[in-house]
């Protein structure tokens, strides 16, 4: 599935003005402590997390995650946007809390 | 633990200078600072502060006042949650001569609202040392939950917690830490647990807080 697609049919607001026309989704990961997510997330992930440290943009782009997915309708300091921006991450963002996301994603990329 | 037994076993112990740092508050510094000018020692006002990313600092300051000033700070951003002392224990306030004066109704063990750049600034300006405690462990530690320290933070120090019992081992392990100013201690919770004179510094006390700035 492509990225655009999840992002309409989920309703997630974009954050940032980051490129993503050509990226597909090859599944998702949940998880707030950056050293596991670095571990863990594989490459074009939809990672769903609360963590908004600017730390989040270097992570997302040494796993080559699809996107970030904020949950809880967490904030993010400007800063950290215009980083993303310049490292051509993308931040998405939801009200819902992760555990819903998580469960939208799946049937959404596994169906 | 009290005031005046923390700073007595330290006394027997030879150690010349302490840090107390109870978990985001420095409600009870002010009388072991007293205590401790009694017993010979020095210490160093300090308070670990979590912040809300769930990291745990170690803050030490050069006066008592500067201590107060962040510890009020961190105060307000601690979420209106009372102690259950129940559950997590009193939270009792004493004074130099181990009197109980009162108690800290707000549960001090959750996180702050303080982001870890907030806290970094905040002690900054209080004229602190901001130290990002037990790096190697790997809960409540700034590289278990951000992965690594982020490079717009200028820190000076990490502490290294006891388990780390080779340090050349460990920064092999983490090449990154080397030429970080690196803090062993105790981190001592029961009197038992106050170390014996191991860990020693090249300079007084005053002169650590004149480096805070340099790698």
């Amino acid at each position: 599935m492509k990225l655009s697609e999840l992002i309409k049919r989920l309703d997630l607001k974009l954050l940032t003005k980051s490129d993503f026309e050509d990226r597909e989704i090859t599944g998702g990961y949940c998880g707030d402590l950056l050293s596991w997510v670095m571990g863990k997330a594989k490459p074009g992930n939809v990672w769903i997390t609360i963590m908004s440290n600017v730390n989040i943009v270097a992570v997302a782009s040494l796993t080559d995650a699809a996107c970030i997915l904020l949950s809880e309708n967490m904030n993010l300091e400007r800063e950290i946007i215009e980083k993303a921006d310049e490292q051509d991450v993308v931040i998405l963002r939801s009200s819902k809390p992760s555990y819903i996301l998580a469960a939208e994603v799946f049937q959404a990329v596994e169906k | 633990m009290t005031p005046n037994n923390i700073v007595n076993m330290a006394a027997l112990i030879g150690l010349d200078a302490i840090a107390v740092s109870d978990h985001n508050t420095v409600g009870n510094v002010g009388a072991v600072v007293k205590a401790g000018e009694k017993a010979g020692v020095t210490v160093i006002p300090a308070m670990e502060v979590e912040t809300a990313e769930e990291i745990h600092v170690l803050t030490l300051y050069p006066s008592l006042e500067s201590a107060e000033y962040a510890g009020n700070e961190v105060y307000k951003h601690l979420p209106e949650i009372k102690n259950r002392s129940d559950i997590f224990g009193e939270q009792l306030l004493m004074d130099e001569n181990d009197e109980v004066i009162g108690r800290e109704e707000k549960l001090l063990i959750s996180s702050t609202s303080l982001s870890v750049n907030m806290l970094f600034d905040l002690v900054k300006e209080s004229g602190g040392l901001f130290i990002p405690a037990h790096v190697d462990r790997h809960s409540y530690s700034v590289l278990t939950n951000l992965g690594f320290i982020p490079d717009d933070l200028p820190i000076a120090w990490i502490e290294i917690s006891k388990r780390v019992t080779d340090l050349d081992a460990y920064f092999n392990s983490r090449p990154e830490l080397r030429g970080y100013r690196v803090l062993r201690n105790s981190d001592a919770h029961y009197l038992m647990d106050i170390s014996e004179r191991e860990a020693s510094l090249s300079s007084s006390v005053e002169d650590i807080f004149d480096f805070r700035r340099k790698r």
